[in-house]
């Protein structure tokens, strides 16, 4: 069962991504970058990480693609004027990436029987990932997140005076 | 049997070459923007992929500093974008030159 | 001699001084001073001067005959400097600051100082009205100063500084009206031939050391006979005649008498003091004073007497035919001057001093009226507008017609008595120039009456404006001319001849300078052998003198019209002597405009070669190698720092090519990193050991 899930949430993450950089209409590239994100929510629940699977989909998809989708419709030009989708470098940075990929695999392909990683944690097991997370964050993480907090408002300012018609 | 933790690694990586490509090749910048997003998720997947093998929720907190981030930046930059169209007119990438020698 | 000496021999170094200190003043203060107040230094420095040569002249009578000389030194001038003579010897060049008194230079500062008073006294009233009367008098007082320094000389040096200071004064006094043209042209002509004959002199003076290893004159004598000099040594011989050019120059014989002429551009007292008183005798003085150097050489004797002899006759021929009453006395001086030289040439030196003593009365007293004319005629020299005036101005007259029988040598007037001397002793040396020499007495006697003639009698022939101002001279003017005219009668009385009585004082008082005194007793009893030889020729002279006065009556008084045909019908030879047988221009030619040649040449050497090459090729160089500096500067140190800054630019170019503005040039450039980074890690991950 794990595995069916696995293979389904991830052939779908993989095809609304490619899907989500090669659409010409950008609305369409929103909607399946939101595909993508669900799709990665539901890898985080296989993984039994249910709080990162709430917040996944009520923050990821509920408010940044929201306000991806406001922008779009603000700047939204008429599909004709630009003829090419894709820039000058498109066969570079394809080469690029894939040698840059190729690299990766190959690391994790040849290491892929040496990792040597504990048991999958029974603790994990434990319908407490909330609990944990709360528990790890209030006290461990306590430092990063108020700075986190900060970082929040420092960004809220920020936009509203980057959007503002008149400074 | 449980799924391998390198099949997790393998879907990371797709998801972060798709981003890398779309990055570098669209010329639309939301596109661009949407394209960094998913490279963040390819990172998220890998941090709780590896916090749910090592049993601790680590990883699980990493992803969250991370999601807030991503939308912390998304929202400074779309302000950005929407700036530079007030300005001109524009939001194709090859077009945004300005900043050369 | 160690008794002191009496005052006025003790004193002679201040005969000289009175004049030069009035100099000086007239110098520094003369501008600001009165016209009287002038006089009164000027003409009191001469008459003392006067005082002391009378003063000294009888101390020195006073004195043994044998031993009349006084000297006096002042101070050592030129200390003895060794110097290296042809053969090898080591000669001492000296020269004290000397002064001697002798018989001969009493004579001569009597004359100077005596005749120099009278002119003095003369001037006040002749140049009352000119403008520059404290100028003229300076220079007439610093004219003194050198004559006296020359005349009362004891070294050849000391009295060659006389000799050029009134070289000095001559021109400065001929250039007095600088305003004219022809006066300082004359003034400048006299100074350079001058200065022709006192090379000759400077070398004679230079040999005269170097052979006798002195120059003083009492140590000549001694000297030569020391030296045992053979009668007509070479280098003897060269002396000697180096003296005579000097003495050419200053004395105006030929070839160097032509600036005698011009010299009557100064005023008329000028001319009367220094071209027929005392400078032009200079030569004469001289030449006498270095009699015992000419008597050992019969060359140079014979040379002196020739061109004496043709001297006189050449000048009284150009006298004759002038119109300017100033000119004809002009070329008479120069025949005179000849007269002295001749008397030189024969041995006979007093006669020549005696003959210069009775010129410078009558010749002085010539001018000295000529200038009186002159003035009562408001300026006029030209005798074919005179005539008429003996009875209008006759002091002047009469002194003028005294002067005149002087110098034609009538008996018993001084010129005769003279003249009449040298003539003798000529007659008995040479008869050819004796013939010379009598002829020119007839002509002199011609030309000085057809002056008188032209001048006083006859129809006047004067301008009517200038007819209503004739009026006699002043006092002061007249006063000298009477006393000159005295002495013109008197002055030959010192020396008359054997068959009236005979008296040689003159003679006898000049015997200690001459070299031989057996000769000089000669002089005193003259003649040819017998009396009644000499009584022969003074007939004879007289018998010609006569006949040129009939003739000067008769072409000028008589039948007046007849010079004017005569000289047209003598058309080509008139022209030639009344331009001075052209002698000024072809001197023109051969010497003046050789030198205005140098000049130019020299002018265009500097133009052209200095000026081009030097200055103005210095100044072509300069920019020529401004350009390559900046040439140099554009290129190479600009270029320098330019290239620099070019290399920077190439360099840059691939860097500056990365930013261009695109964010995803950017961001594939950190993928290209971050592929770098992986491989790295690989190769380290794969060393380690896998």
């Amino acid at each position: 069962m794990d595995s069916v899930l696995f293979y389904f949430f991830s052939a779908l993450a993989i095809a609304s991504a490619v899907l989500m950089v090669t659409r010409r209409n950008i609305v369409h590239s929103a909607v399946f970058l939101i595909t993508a994100l669900l799709a990665t929510a539901g890898i985080f629940l296989q993984l039994q990480a249910e709080f990162l699977f709430v917040v996944q989909i009520i923050l990821y998809v509920g408010g940044i693609m929201v306000l991806f989708v406001f922008v779009i419709m603000l700047v939204n030009l008429d599909l004709s004027l630009h003829l090419m989708q894709f820039n000058r470098m498109k066969f570079v940075s394809t080469i690029l990436a894939a040698v840059l990929a190729g690299q990766l695999f190959t690391a994790f392909w040849i290491t892929r029987n040496s990792l040597n990683l504990g048991p999958r944690g029974e603790a994990m097991a434990q319908p407490h990932n909330t609990e944990s997370i709360a528990q790890a964050l209030f006290q461990n993480y306590m430092l990063p997140f108020e700075i986190a907090s900060i970082l929040l408002l420092v960004a809220m300012i920020g936009a509203v005076v980057m959007a503002k018609r008149k400074v | 049997m449980p799924v391998a933790i390198d099949h997790y690694l393998f879907l990371s990586l797709a998801l972060f070459s798709i981003g890398v490509v779309g990055v570098l090749t669209r010329r639309n910048v939301i596109v661009m923007l949407m394209s960094i997003e998913l490279i963040l998720n390819a990172v998220n997947i890998n941090l709780v992929a590896f916090s749910r093998y090592w049993g601790t929720v680590d990883g699980q907190i990493f992803a969250i500093f991370i999601i807030t981030d991503a939308a912390a930046e998304a929202a400074v930059g779309l302000g950005i974008i929407l700036a530079f169209f007030r300005n001109r007119e524009t939001v194709l990438a090859d077009e945004m030159d300005m900043m050369r020698w | 001699m160690n008794t002191p000496l009496p005052y006025f021999l003790d004193h002679i170094w201040l005969i000289p001084l009175f004049p030069l200190l009035t100099a000086a003043a007239m110098l520094f203060f003369g501008r600001r001073l009165k016209n009287d107040v002038v006089n009164y230094l000027c003409v009191g420095s001469v008459a003392l001067s006067f005082i002391h040569s009378v003063g000294a002249f009888f101390q020195l009578l006073s004195l043994p005959a044998g031993e009349r000389v006084a000297s006096k030194i002042l101070f050592d001038w030129i200390p003895a400097t060794p110097f290296h003579a042809a053969d090898g010897s080591l000669r001492y060049f000296s020269a004290p600051w000397g002064f001697q008194l002798d018989p001969l230079s009493a004579v001569m500062i009597l004359i100077v100082t005596g005749v120099g008073l009278l002119i003095h006294v003369y001037s006040t009233g002749y140049m009352a009205q000119e403008g520059g009367y404290y100028r003229f008098f300076g220079y007439l007082n610093l004219f003194m100063f050198s004559m006296l320094m020359l005349v009362l000389a004891n070294n050849m040096l000391v009295m060659f500084v006389g000799w050029e200071g009134v070289g000095t004064c001559s021109y400065l006094l001929i250039g007095f009206y600088f305003h004219k043209k022809s006066a300082s042209d004359a003034g400048k002509k006299a100074f350079i031939v001058n200065r022709v004959g006192d090379a000759g002199f400077l070398l004679g003076i230079f040999m005269t050391s170097a052979l006798l290893g002195t120059i003083n004159f009492n140590e000549i004598g001694p000297a030569l006979a020391n030296g045992h000099f053979a009668s007509g040594d070479p280098r003897i011989t060269a002396i000697a005649l180096l003296l005579f050019v000097g003495a050419a120059g200053k004395s105006a014989q030929i070839p160097l008498y032509v600036w005698l002429p011009d010299a009557m551009e100064g005023p008329t007292p000028v001319s009367a003091l220094i071209h027929a008183a005392t400078m032009v005798t200079a030569g004469v003085y001289m030449v006498t004073r270095m009699n015992y150097v000419y008597q050992l050489s019969p060359t140079a004797l014979e040379v002196v007497g020739v061109i004496g002899a043709i001297t006189a006759i050449f000048a009284a021929s150009i006298g004759v035919v002038q119109n300017d009453i100033k000119k004809v006395l002009a070329y008479s001086t120069v025949s005179q001057l000849g007269y002295m030289f001749l008397a030189c040439g024969v041995g006979a030196f007093t006669a020549g001093i005696f003959h210069l003593m009775t010129h410078a009365f009558f010749k002085g007293l010539l001018f000295l009226a000529a200038g009186s004319v002159i003035h009562a005629l408001s300026g006029e020299q030209d005798m074919r507008k005179m005539g008429g005036l003996a009875k209008k101005i006759p002091v002047t007259y009469w002194t003028m017609l005294i002067a005149t029988l002087a110098i034609a040598g009538i008996f018993p007037f001084a010129g005769f008595l003279s003249k009449d001397l040298i003539l003798g002793k000529t007659y008995e040396k040479d008869v050819m120039l004796w013939l010379i020499g009598y002829f020119t007495a007839g002509m002199t006697a011609f030309y000085m009456f057809r002056l008188i003639f032209m001048t006083f009698h006859g129809q006047s022939r004067v301008d009517h404006e200038v007819e209503h101002h004739i009026h006699e001279s002043p006092k002061s003017m007249l006063i000298p001319l009477v006393i000159l005219a005295a002495l013109s009668i008197t002055g030959g009385w010192l020396s008359w001849p054997e068959i009236f009585g005979g008296n040689s004082r003159f003679v006898h008082f000049l015997e200690p300078v001459i070299a031989v005194p057996h000769l000089a007793r000669e002089e005193a009893t003259k003649g040819p052998g017998s009396p009644l030889g000499e009584l022969k020729l003074m007939l004879l002279s007289e018998g010609l003198v006569v006949l040129g006065i009939f003739f000067a009556w008769y072409l000028y008084i008589k039948r007046t019209s007849l010079p004017g045909k005569i000289a047209k019908s003598l058309n080509g030879f008139y022209e030639l002597v009344y331009h001075k047988y052209y002698v000024d221009e072809i001197y023109d030619a051969m010497f003046v405009n050789r030198a205005k040649d140098l000049g130019l040449a020299l002018g265009a050497f500097d133009r052209n070669i200095v000026d081009g090459l030097g200055v103005n090729g210095a100044g072509w160089l300069t920019r020529a190698i401004s350009r390559l500096s900046m040439w140099w500067d554009t290129w190479i140190v600009d270029g320098s720092v330019r290239l620099g800054s070019r290399i920077v630019w190439i360099l840059s170019f691939p860097v500056r090519m990365i930013q261009d503005g695109s964010m995803q040039h950017y961001m594939l450039l950190i993928v290209i990193g971050l592929l770098g980074f992986a491989a790295y890690y690989f190769h380290l991950w794969h060393v380690a050991g896998h």
